[in-house]
């Protein structure tokens, strides 16, 4: 059973990255669906705006987070050891993004770097590899930069409106004696298809159908648009998170409602609202920026604490629980504690502002 | 379970149907304001309500109420 407790390891602090562009879904001119009013989509998901830029990546978000980061931290780019990169809309098929990042922050080249490829429960995922090569104290500072942005087909009309664009660099440091990182994992592969871009892995190889436009319940595809089975990933996620959540408490022997905060994958508003409430949460301590970033993928969970929680968890210790679930199907939760740690301004940038 | 209750419950997911179309014939895939966000308000309402988790064929294979209230029985 995959619990870890990942000890001698501090979160140091966290940036976000996003495109300075907003697209309103109240009042784009585009209807959503035939079958329902935007306003309508609105109230279901709680996404009004989100962050979207065509001429901007994930690298490209990531990378200027990155160096605020490390300025806010006052962490010279040489003294980094490990840089892992979380997402699924990387720079290239080959080579990894990370070992780009390398470069252009200015790391040794003794560093360590890698691409992982997972999404909603992305961020969960790799602070457990993160963590797990700082634990013994072999490295003692690493950068985990997770979030995703355009995809490898750009149709700009035909924008997913649940969407927005992300990356976020989340700083980890080897801290002997500190508590660290409490971890649940899981997995359904069975349900592999309930999220899915069909095309362009070697699976199902691009051809001149990829680009082929098809229609489905009055939503237009092509071989690289995001298919979701709605009401399965809806089941499956409010019923894995809050089970998620309970099983880390009680594997450590402790009260999950003593936690500060409560910050989850933000995936629709929906759903959320049903985990909070299966869970019984209190409001306050479950921040959401949903309504104005969308569900950023794998950058939702520390998005919302840079959007949410600057001025207000960055000051004492605080203890979080951050629960990612979805693509995989794959899900994780996590308990660690933080003091003082940094909360970087929101990053912003322009169209013109790119890594490569 | 009641049917009666399910129906009740069932009903209440919509804003805008009144409670009295909604019977256990009803073919709910028919309904004006039927879609699949009014879906999840159902798959919310039997995780709730009933503590069982609906998945979309579920919902996809019921034709009428009385069909969904028989899943949500018989996985009970």
């Amino acid at each position: 059973m995959a619990f870890f407790h990942f000890k001698n390891v501090k979160v140091a602090g966290i940036a976000a990255g996003v495109p300075r562009h907003i697209k309103n879904n109240l009042t784009c001119e585009r209807r959503i669906s035939p079958h329902y009013e935007n306003a309508d989509f609105v109230a279901t998901t709680g996404v009004i705006e989100r962050r979207s830029d065509i001429e901007l990546t994930t690298s490209d978000l990531c990378f200027k987070a990155a160096k605020q980061l490390l300025a806010d931290l006052a962490w010279k780019p040489e003294e980094v050891d490990a840089i892992v990169m979380v997402s699924q809309t990387l720079d290239f098929i080959f080579p990894a993004t990370a070992c780009i990042m390398q470069d252009k922050l200015g790391c040794t080249k003794e560093c360590y770097a890698e691409d992982i490829q997972l999404g909603c429960s992305g961020w969960v995922y790799g602070m457990s590899n993160v963590a797990a090569l700082l634990q013994n104290g072999d490295i003692k500072k690493a950068l985990l930069c997770v979030g995703d942005a355009r995809g490898q087909y750009i149709r700009p009309d035909k924008e997913d409106p649940l969407f927005g664009s992300a990356g976020t660099v989340t700083a980890l440091e080897y801290e002997e004696g500190s508590e660290g990182i409490k971890a649940h994992y899981g997995t359904d592969g069975g349900g592999y298809e309930a999220i899915i871009k069909p095309n362009g892995g070697a699976r199902y190889p691009i051809t001149e159908d990829s680009f082929k436009e098809i229609e489905i319940d009055g939503k237009t595809y092509t071989g690289f648009t995001t298919r979701m089975k709605g009401m399965d990933v809806f089941s499956f996620g409010i019923s894995t998170a809050p089970k998620s959540v309970k099983r880390l408490a009680d594997k450590f022997s402790f009260n999950y409602l003593d936690s500060d905060y409560f910050i989850f994958h933000q995936a629709n508003k929906k759903m959320n609202d049903m985990i909070v409430k299966k869970l019984k949460l209190p409001l306050e301590k479950v921040p959401n920026c949903m309504p104005h970033f969308g569900n950023t993928s794998s950058a939702s969970i520390p998005l919302t604490i840079v959007a949410e929680l600057k001025g207000k968890a960055d000051n004492g210790e605080k203890q979080f629980m951050c629960c990612g679930f979805g693509v995989g199907l794959s899900w994780g939760t996590i308990s660690f504690k933080t003091r003082d740690f940094v909360i970087s301004n929101l990053v912003e940038l322009d169209s013109d502002e790119h890594m490569l | 379970m009641e049917l009666k209750d399910f129906i009740e419950n069932f009903a209440n997911q919509f804003d805008d149907t009144d409670a009295s179309e909604i019977t256990a014939t009803t073919v709910f895939h028919d309904l004006e304001e039927w879609s699949s966000l009014t879906a999840l308000s159902v798959i919310g309402m039997v995780d709730e309500e009933y503590d069982i988790t609906l998945k979309g064929a579920d919902i996809n294979d019921a034709v009428t109420v009385e069909d969904l209230f028989n899943t949500v029985k018989a996985k009970a």
